[in-house]
């Protein structure tokens, strides 16, 4: 509407008061959010110092020695973990898609497909992952008579398992689209295919990113689990390390990198959580 | 909290309200005064800070500066309890916003239950009857998807006076409206009016304005172009915008 000058307008001292209180009651708070932390860090760092055992758990939990010198074989357990994650992640969404299109299809024609993707994500979802591991894992081989790489079968595991929990939230998030939005579509002349992967899919994408971070975070420690089935991860390095050492570190060693590894996953989605929610309700109050 | 209300003093006062966002600046020095019991129109094109001004009112935007007392209270000070105050102010929206998990007699009852205390049973038969009064009687069990929009909004109506609130801020409540269904809710807003609320609404019925108001106050880039009396301002605009407005107004709305 109008451009306010560089400086802008003089402004009353009225606001300029509301403006000095707004601040200092900022920075009070901000004070006592300090003060608080400071007290409260210091009592549990004093208790914890003086609690009886913390030297023994010291050594046998926090060794740096050990730490340092198991590091070199975690580390490449780790980057095991991680191929399977990539491989997992590609290979669950596109069945996590497939299952979710197939759920939402309408129509009796598609009745056997929808009935077998409800099947699929029931079952999947109802079964343990350890099992899922064990039968994949330790059936497969069996069935088809040679070795084949854990890697493989773990990563097959995890996809069976996780594109049913991914199928579910993706369906949520499609039928969380507003109805009046396919029918704008179709309007348009797209048929139910293009109005599905140009209008409603992105929607759908975007309401349930949250949930989906989620859930690849959930996955990026369940990796780890591939270790059961024999595959040589951060976990499994970590167990034969300790075993070396005859001291825990290096379980804690293979923690701390997952936890690097889910970390900007973390934050990343609380910001892309935050950025939408900031988009999308531009306008509304509070 | 400070100076208790004087008899005769104006339920409302803005003081060269401004608000900005970022480097557009809406609202530039508003100044108004809104008595008790009176209802004024809020005219002017989009954009013209018609709806950020209601919102500054109920404290849903903050000012970036001037003053706004009500019922002799600066709330405007930042260290005015803003609950407290909506609580004393209804508001209704464009899109009804009405909540769509809860029944309309919910949606009536349930500011009274949870922000004003009033006991459930109680809460529930003074819903009851409102709905009854404004012929929402037989829809008090259903949810807000099975009414009209009118309907919808006429329940919006009563939802924002349940409590018995002083002040009435109307945001373009027909705008959503099938033309039909207008009728109806302008009904309600001057039976309103009728028993008293203070009213300041926001609207593009002109001639609703023009029946209803005591006063019409024309907004143009942000400030008050001129403010008086309906058949003042409507017949006899004082400045030119409000007579380009006006013409243009009535221009596009001589299809009807």
């Amino acid at each position: 509407m109008t451009l306010v000058d560089p400086e802008g307008p003089a402004v009353s001292q009225l606001e300029l008061d509301r403006r000095a209180f707004r601040r200092r009651q900022s920075a009070r708070s901000i004070l006592i959010g300090a003060g608080s932390t400071i007290l409260f860090g210091a009592i549990a760092w004093l208790s914890l110092a003086n609690s009886p055992g913390w030297s023994a758990v010291q050594s046998s939990f926090f060794d740096p020695v050990v730490a340092l010198e198991a590091l070199p074989r975690v580390w490449g357990g780790f980057l095991v973990n991680l191929q399977v994650l990539v491989f997992a992640s590609l290979g669950v969404a596109v069945l996590a898609t497939i299952l979710a299109v197939l759920r939402t299809l309408r129509g009796p024609v598609w009745a056997p497909l929808r009935a077998l993707a409800a099947v699929y994500t029931d079952l999947f979802r109802g079964t343990p992952l350890i099992i899922v591991l064990y039968l994949v894992g330790f059936g497969i081989p069996t069935i088809v008579g040679q070795r084949i790489p854990e890697i493989l079968l773990g990563t097959i595991a995890l996809t069976l398992t996780y594109s049913a929990y991914v199928a579910e939230v993706i369906r949520a998030g499609i039928e969380a689209v507003h109805p009046s939005q396919r029918l704008a579509a179709r309007a348009l002349g797209f048929s139910y295919g293009q109005s599905m992967r140009i209008v409603v899919f992105p929607q759908a994408i975007r309401k349930v990113t949250p949930a989906l971070m989620n859930d690849f975070i959930s996955m990026q420690k369940d990796v780890g689990l591939v270790s059961v089935i024999g595959a040589v991860d951060a976990v499994r390095s970590a167990q034969i390390e300790t075993a070396r050492f005859a001291d825990f570190t290096p379980y804690i060693l293979a923690g701390v990198l997952f936890v690097l590894l889910a970390w900007p996953m973390i934050r990343l989605t609380d910001w892309v959580t935050a950025r939408m929610q900031r988009r999308e309700q531009m306008g509304a109050a509070l | 909290m400070n100076a208790a209300a004087e008899p005769g003093a104006p339920l409302l006062a803005l003081e060269g309200v401004r608000k900005r966002y970022g480097d557009r600046e809406v609202l530039r020095g508003i100044s108004l005064e809104v008595a008790r019991h009176e209802v004024v129109a809020l005219i002017g094109a989009s954009g013209s800070g018609k709806s950020t001004l209601l919102k500054t009112i109920n404290l849903l935007e903050r000012i970036d500066d001037g003053r706004i007392l009500f019922d002799g209270e600066d709330i405007s000070d930042p260290r005015t309890k803003a609950d407290g105050v909506r609580a004393r102010i209804g508001m209704v929206f464009q899109g009804y916003n009405l909540f769509p998990h809860l029944t309309v007699l919910e949606n009536v009852a349930v500011g009274l239950r949870t922000v004003h205390r009033v006991p459930r049973a109680e809460a529930e038969r003074r819903s009851r009857d409102l709905l009854e009064r404004i012929g929402l009687g037989e829809h008090a069990k259903a949810y807000p998807d099975r009414l009209s929009g009118g309907q919808q909004q006429r329940a919006a109506l009563v939802r924002a006076i349940a409590a018995g609130q002083e002040l009435l801020l109307l945001d373009e409540i027909t705008s959503a409206l099938d033309p039909e269904l207008v009728g109806e809710v302008l009904e309600l807003v001057r039976d309103l009016g009728r028993e008293g609320t203070a009213i300041v609404m926001a609207t593009h019925e002109m001639a609703f304005a023009r029946d209803v108001a005591h006063r019409v106050v024309f907004l143009d880039g942000g400030t008050v172009c001129e403010a008086g009396p309906p058949e003042q301002l409507f017949g006899a605009p004082r400045q030119e915008r409000t007579r380009r407005f006006l013409a243009r107004f009535t221009g596009t709305a001589g299809g009807e």
